[in-house]
């Protein structure tokens, strides 16, 4: 029988997280139509940068969590940890391509093009999200739960280590001959715009921690009641993990 | 630190006599450089085309050298001899760093003026010091990653496609320095000196990658 | 600056930016419920599971009285 360390109780405040999610989320999106001045050259359009910039914020420093979470795996050799991590990195690919679908919408509608080479934040971007798109292949090919943790973990780690230095490399690349297309600018956002901002970050940072809760609480779950069940119904009770970043 | 010598004395001896690495590298960076003559159909290219070209030539050449570097471990029970003796597990890091990076030198020295014969338009003589710079500072960071994502591939099922699969988009930082930097020695008008802040993104790569790499080899050995 | 149109209501142009607005928003409201009904279909497969668990522990539960009523002396 596996010894599990003590399950945390992962559930714990999902509820006031949750509703602190869906408050700010409201409050924002109510900001962005109905109080948030147009923009002089975009216009209506500019809208989607309320949506675009803090998904691609938060999935950034999601995949940087990940690592973090990553480092506490390799260095208490607690599995809850790992799985901290992959949920973290599993989450933040997700906002991840939200983020990239709607820059790519942004860019069609500003710029004529579905793509644009000449925006490095979005450049960037897609290269950090082909690098964590290839975490789950990697877990998934490694037979040995123990070792799949351990060296996703690894993985997580030089891959955190990676979001900042590609950020570098890719400005470097830009070159400052074109004109930054998509931003406003980091200080020089007008005072209303960047309350509206600001709200937003917070309400999908807040969507972030609570789906991330939500998967682990419910990965724990399934998990107890897979071992419950392997105790009272024996061992072929149970189906095969297939793929699955639970330690069993 | 002598340990690692001696692992490295022993990669190449073994590359010495099989041959096996680095004779299939440059000629598939040959062959890859007639196949970009006639994919591209121009006679010669030069500045950042041929850089661009070079860059990704010697990338996937060099892709051939890390898929099959921990290899010999793996099948003859190098890793498990490594465990039992008495010796700091991240010299192995250093040695097969080492010899990939020997690998990759040793490609450039064979693909480089296989360039300039085959492709590149401009006179390669005068290219030559600052292309040696950008390469030797990429190829730092490329053995660094290479060996990292070596390491953690051999043991998946997926073997081969893994590790490029992973390395690839950890080594775009690098690669991109690479192919920008080597663009001014390679211009067509005359060879210029390389931008200083290329150089200053491979080493900042290099160290970050080789102190990170340091860090973690440890827990990709354990058993 | 001077440019800058205070919105007091949205008026909702229905040229050719809103379109790509909303789009950007459905993108966004879509991929929150594609993932909730993924752990919707994870969640009913759990109760399932705890369902056939307990009608076991039951069953088991009567065997075990059935037996004990039967070793009644």
């Amino acid at each position: 029988m596996t010894l599990l360390p003590p399950t945390p109780n992962y559930g714990k405040g999902l509820r006031g997280l949750s509703l602190a999610t869906v408050a700010t989320l409201s409050v924002a999106f109510a900001l962005v139509f109905f109080y948030a001045p147009l923009d002089a050259d975009q216009g209506f359009v500019q809208k989607i940068f309320y949506l675009h910039v803090p998904l691609a914020i938060v999935a950034l420093c999601g995949f940087i969590l990940g690592g973090l979470f990553a480092i506490g795996h390799l260095r208490t050799g607690d599995r809850a940890w790992d799985m901290r991590s992959y949920v973290a990195i599993h989450m933040s690919l997700i906002f991840a391509l939200g983020a990239l679908i709607t820059g790519s919408i942004w860019a069609k509608a500003s710029w004529g093009h579905w793509w644009v080479w000449n925006e490095p934040t979005l450049v960037s971007f897609l290269i950090v999200f082909l690098l964590f798109a290839t975490y789950q292949p990697l877990r998934f090919s490694i037979d040995d739960p123990e070792r799949q943790a351990r060296y996703a973990s690894v993985f997580a780690i030089v891959a955190g280590a990676f979001v900042p230095l590609n950020f570098i490399a890719v400005r470097l690349a830009q070159g400052f001959v074109h004109p930054r297309v998509l931003t406003l600018g980091g200080g020089n956002l007008p005072g209303p715009m960047r309350l509206t901002f600001l709200v937003s970050l917070v309400g999908i940072a807040l969507l972030f921690a609570t789906l991330w809760k939500y998967e682990l609480t419910a990965k724990s779950t399934r998990m107890q009641l897979r071992a419950l069940r392997r105790r009272v119904l024996g061992d072929e009770a149970i189906r095969p993990l297939g793929r699955s970043a639970a330690p069993s | 630190m002598r340990t690692a010598l001696a692992v490295l004395r022993k990669d190449l001896r073994l590359e010495l006599r099989t041959f096996e690495t680095v004779p299939a590298m440059a000629l598939f960076a040959v062959t890859t450089f007639v196949i970009f003559h006639f994919g591209l159909g121009q006679a010669t290219i030069s500045g950042q085309l041929a850089a661009g070209v070079l860059t990704v030539t010697v990338l996937f050449s060099g892709m051939l050298g890390i898929n099959r570097l921990f290899v010999t471990e793996r099948e003859q029970g190098g890793f498990d001899a490594f465990l039992l003796a008495p010796v700091d597990r991240t010299s192995l890091l250093l040695a097969k760093a080492a010899a990939l990076f020997t690998f990759l030198v040793v490609l450039e020295l064979i693909a480089v003026p296989a360039f300039g014969l085959l492709l590149l338009g401009p006179s390669l003589g005068p290219a030559l010091p600052g292309l040696a710079v950008v390469l030797l500072l990429a190829d730092l960071g490329i053995a660094v990653i290479g060996t990292l994502v070596s390491a953690i591939a051999v043991h998946t099922r997926a073997r081969d496609l893994i590790g490029p699969v992973i390395g690839l988009p950890l080594m775009i930082p690098a690669l991109i320095a690479m192919a920008r930097g080597a663009a001014a020695p390679l211009a067509a008008h005359g060879a210029a000196s390389v931008p200083l802040k290329w150089l200053e993104v491979l080493a900042l790569y290099d160290v970050v990658f080789a102190l990170l790499a340091y860090a973690v080899f440890d827990f990709l050995l354990e058993e | 600056m001077s440019g800058l149109v205070l919105a007091a209501a949205p008026a909702l142009p229905l040229h050719t930016a809103g379109k790509y607005v909303a789009g950007a928003y459905i993108v966004f409201v879509a991929l929150l419920l594609i993932y909730v009904a993924i752990m919707a279909i994870r969640l009913s497969r759990t109760e399932r599971d705890l369902v056939e668990l307990n009608r076991a522990l039951e069953q088991r539960a009567q065997e075990d009285s059935g037996r004990d009523l039967e070793h009644v002396p």
